[in-house]
C-alpha cells in the first residue's frame, strides 16, 4: 500500500530522513555519536573511571528515551508513565538475583518479558482513552507499579535493594566497567537501528499515518488500536531492557525509579532531543544529563536554572538539540 | 469498630474536600483555557508557605490567611500572564513539560527563601481543640473548620459559575472559547482572572493542611497527582464532576487505608493481608480511575458541550 501517493501533505508528514540525517547533520550526527563511544574510552585509559560511569548512565537512559520517543515522537501517544517500565526492568534483576538466580540470560529475558506484559495490560485499557486522559492514565499505572514495588517489604520496600553481583552473562564479564560499557553501546546502537527499520517499515508508516491522521487511517480499513498497541508493546520491552541495565549500572534497585517525576525527565529528554527524529532522544538524554551535572557542581539549588531551561526549551526550541543539529539556527 | 468508621468517614471527607479545592481550579482552567497545569500544586505549596510567614508576622492564623488569599491570587494572575500564557497555542505535552520545569522552579525558590525545613503552622486555641459532635465519638475542632469551609467554598463556586455573569462566561467560555471571544468578550482578562480563582483555591487548600501537618517542599507534588486523578474520574471540565470525585477518592482512600488490610483478613491468610493491604490501598484510587476510564473513557460527568 503506498499511502504517500494518495496525498501531498501527508506525505510531507510521512517522510522521514536517511539514517544519520543528511548534509551537515549527517556529519555532526555520526560526529557526536563516535565521540560518545570513544571520550569514555580515552578516559578510561588515562585512568579517569568517572567518565565512563557517566558516559554508561547517558547510554542507558538514552536507550530508554528512545523507546518512549517510538510512541511519543513517531506514535504521537504522550506516555507519562515510561519510568514503570524502567523499574519493572530493574526488579527484573534484582529479584532474581535476590533468590541467587544471576544469569544474565534469565535477567534480560525476564526484564522485556515482563515490561512487554505490563505493556500490553496497561495499553490495552491507556489506548482507549485519548489526549489528555491517556497522558494521565499512563502516569496512574505508573503509579500503581510504583506503590507496587514499594510495598513489597521481602526485596526491600522503601529502601530499595542492593544487587550484589552483576548479571552474569557467562561469555563476557559486564562487572568490568569497561566491558559494561560497551556492552550498553551496543545495545543503544542496536535499539537506534530498530526503531529505524520499524519507522520505515509498513507497520511504521501505518503507525506515523494514526498520529498525523487517525480518521483517514481508519477509513483505508486499518485497526489503528492495533497497530498503536504493537508499537506501545515494542515500546515498553525496550524501556524494560534499560531499565535492566540501569539495575547494572547502579547495583541498586529501588521503586523512587518509578515515581512520576521520572516519567517526567524521560519526556523531558526526548522533547529536548528532538521528538520523532532518530538520534534526538540520545542527544536530549546526554544534554539533560550533562546540564544536570554541570548545574549540580555550582551549586545545591540546581533545579533552579534547569527548570528555566526547561520552559524555555519548551517555549524556543522547536526540534530540539537535533533540529539544531540537522537544521542549524535557522527557525 | 464504628466509632473508628465514623471518624475515618470524617477524615475521608475532609481529605476529600481539599482534593475539591485543588480539582476546582486544575478543571476551571483544563475546562477553559485547555491548559494541563502540573505546577497547580506549587500554588498549594506557596499557599502553605505565604501563611506560614504571615501568620508568625501577625501572630494569627486567620491575619495570615486573609493577607496571603491576595497575594497568592497576584501569584497566580502573574504565573498565568508571564508563562502560561504562551503556551495555549502549544500541546498538551507542551504543556506537562513546561509546568513541570516551573515545579522545579518553584521547590528551589521555596528552599531559599525558606530553607529546606518543614514550618508548621501554630493555631490559636479556639481552634486547636476538639469537640464532642457526636456522644463518645471525638473529633479535632479544627478538621471540622477544614471541612465546613471547604463545603462554604463549594457552594459558593457553585454560586459563582451558576447565578454570576462571570460564571456565565467561564461556563460559556468551557464549551466554545473561540465564540466567546468573537462576541466580544476580554478572553486574556478572563482567563487570568480565571486562573487566579484556581489559584486562590489551591492555596488555600495548602493554608488549611499546613495547619495538620506542616508546609514542606514538594508537598504539592505527591496531591496534584490525586488531583488530576480526581478531575479525570470526575470529567475534565466539569465542576459537579471534580465535586463529586474529589469526595468520592478522599473518603475511599481514607477507608481503604484504614480498613483495606482488616477486609483482605477475612479472605486470605493473616500475613499475606498484611503485605497486601497496605499496597493494594496506596493503589486504589489509581484503580479506580483505570477503571472508570476503561468503562467511560471521559470521566463520569463529562461537561456536554466542548
Amino acid at each position: 500500500m503506498k499511502i504517500q501517493e494518495t496525498s501531498p501533505r501527508l506525505d510531507e508528514h510521512l517522510k522521514v530522513p536517511a539514517m544519520f540525517g543528511s548534509g551537515r547533520g549527517r556529519v555532526v550526527t555520526i560526529l557526536l555519536m563516535a565521540l560518545l563511544l570513544i571520550l569514555p574510552l580515552i578516559a578510561w585509559y588515562a585512568g579517569n573511571k568517572f567518565y565512563l560511569d557517566f558516559s554508561t548512565r547517558i547510554v542507558c537512559l538514552a536507550i530508554a528515551a528512545v523507546s518512549l520517543n517510538l510512541i511519543l515522537g513517531f506514535g504521537g501517544m504522550v506516555s507519562f508513565g515510561h519510568a514503570a517500565f524502567v523499574g519493572i526492568g530493574a526488579y527484573a534483576v534484582g529479584i532474581p538475583a535476590y533468590h541467587g538466580y544471576e544469569s544474565a540470560w534469565l535477567h534480560f529475558p525476564l526484564a522485556i518479558g515482563s515490561a512487554s506484559l505490563f505493556a500490553l495490560f496497561t495499553g490495552a485499557i491507556s489506548l482507549r482513552t485519548k489526549g489528555v486522559y491517556f497522558i494521565m492514565i499512563t502516569m496512574a499505572f505508573a503509579q500503581m507499579a510504583f506503590y507496587f514495588f514499594l510495598s513489597l517489604e521481602e526485596y526491600g520496600g522503601d529502601d530499595g535493594m542492593t544487587l550484589w553481583s552483576r548479571s552474569d552473562f557467562g561469555i563476557i564479564n559486564i562487572s568490568d566497567g569497561l566491558t559494561f560499557f560497551l556492552l550498553c553501546y551496543g545495545v543503544l546502537a542496536l535499539c537506534v537501528y530498530l526503531v529505524f527499520r520499524i519507522v520505515h517499515s509498513r507497520f511504521g508508516m501505518v503507525l506515523r499515518g494514526c498520529n498525523s491522521n487517525e480518521a483517514r487511517m481508519k477509513a483505508l480499513g486499518y485497526n489503528t488500536y492495533a497497530y498503536r498497541l504493537t508499537a506501545y508493546v515494542i515500546s515498553g520491552a525496550m524501556c524494560g531492557l534499560a531499565g535492566a541495565l540501569i539495575a547494572n549500572l547502579q547495583d541498586y534497585i529501588t521503586a523512587d525509579t518509578m515515581t512520576w517525576t521520572r516519567s517526567g525527565e524521560l519526556m523531558f529528554m526526548v522533547i529536548l532531543g528532538g521528538a520523532g527524529s532518530l538520534f534526538g532522544p540520545v542527544f536530549g538524554a546526554g544534554a539533560f544529563l550533562l546540564i544536570e551535572e554541570i548545574l549540580s557542581a555550582y551549586t545545591i539549588y540546581w533545579a533552579l536554572p534547569f527548570g528555566i531551561l526547561l520552559i524555555l526549551s519548551v517555549l524556543f526550541v522547536k526540534g530540539g538539540v537535533n533540529g539544531l543539529i540537522q537544521r542549524g539556527w535557522r527557525r | 469498630m464504628s466509632t473508628l468508621f465514623l471518624i475515618q468517614l470524617l477524615n475521608g471527607l475532609q481529605l476529600g474536600v481539599l482534593l475539591f479545592l485543588l480539582a476546582a481550579g486544575l478543571t476551571l482552567v483544563f475546562g477553559i483555557m485547555d491548559f494541563v497545569n502540573l505546577a497547580h500544586g506549587s500554588l498549594y505549596m506557596l499557599g502553605a508557605f505565604v501563611c506560614a510567614s504571615l501568620t508568625f508576622l501577625t501572630g494569627s492564623f486567620v491575619w495570615g490567611v486573609l493577607l496571603a488569599i491576595p497575594i497568592i491570587a497576584v501569584i497566580g494572575y502573574f504565573f498565568e500572564v508571564l508563562i502560561v500564557r504562551h503556551l495555549y497555542e502549544s500541546n498538551h505535552l507542551d504543556h506537562v513539560l513546561a509546568t513541570f520545569g516551573i515545579i522545579l522552579i518553584a521547590d528551589t525558590l521555596v528552599q531559599l527563601s525558606w530553607g529546606p525545613e518543614g514550618i508548621a503552622i501554630p493555631l490559636p486555641g479556639y481552634l486547636s481543640g476538639q469537640v464532642e459532635i457526636f456522644p463518645s465519638i471525638i473529633f479535632p475542632t479544627f478538621r471540622l473548620v477544614i471541612i465546613s469551609s471547604g463545603l462554604l467554598i463549594a457552594a459558593g463556586l457553585y454560586w459563582l459559575i451558576t447565578y454570576t455573569r462571570l460564571g456565565m462566561l467561564i461556563r460559556a467560555g468551557a464549551s466554545n472559547r473561540t465564540m466567546v471571544s468573537a462576541l466580544g468578550v476580554d478572553i486574556s482578562t478572563l482567563f487570568a482572572g480565571v486562573f487566579a480563582l484556581g489559584a486562590v483555591l489551591a492555596g488555600v487548600a495548602g493554608m488549611l493542611i499546613a495547619s495538620i501537618t506542616e508546609a514542606t517542599i514538594g508537598m504539592g507534588n505527591d496531591i496534584i497527582i490525586t488531583a488530576f486523578v480526581v478531575i479525570i474520574v470526575g470529567g475534565i471540565g466539569s465542576m459537579k464532576g471534580a465535586f463529586i470525585a474529589a469526595i468520592l477518592i478522599g473518603i475511599i482512600d481514607t477507608l481503604g487505608r484504614s480498613f483495606l488490610k482488616d477486609i483482605l483478613e477475612l479472605f486470605i491468610a493473616s500475613g499475606s493481608a498484611e503485605t497486601a493491604g497496605p499496597a493494594l490501598s496506596s493503589m486504589l484510587i489509581y484503580i479506580i480511575m483505570a477503571v472508570v476510564l476503561a468503562v467511560r473513557p471521559q470521566g463520569l460527568f463529562p461537561p456536554k458541550v466542548r
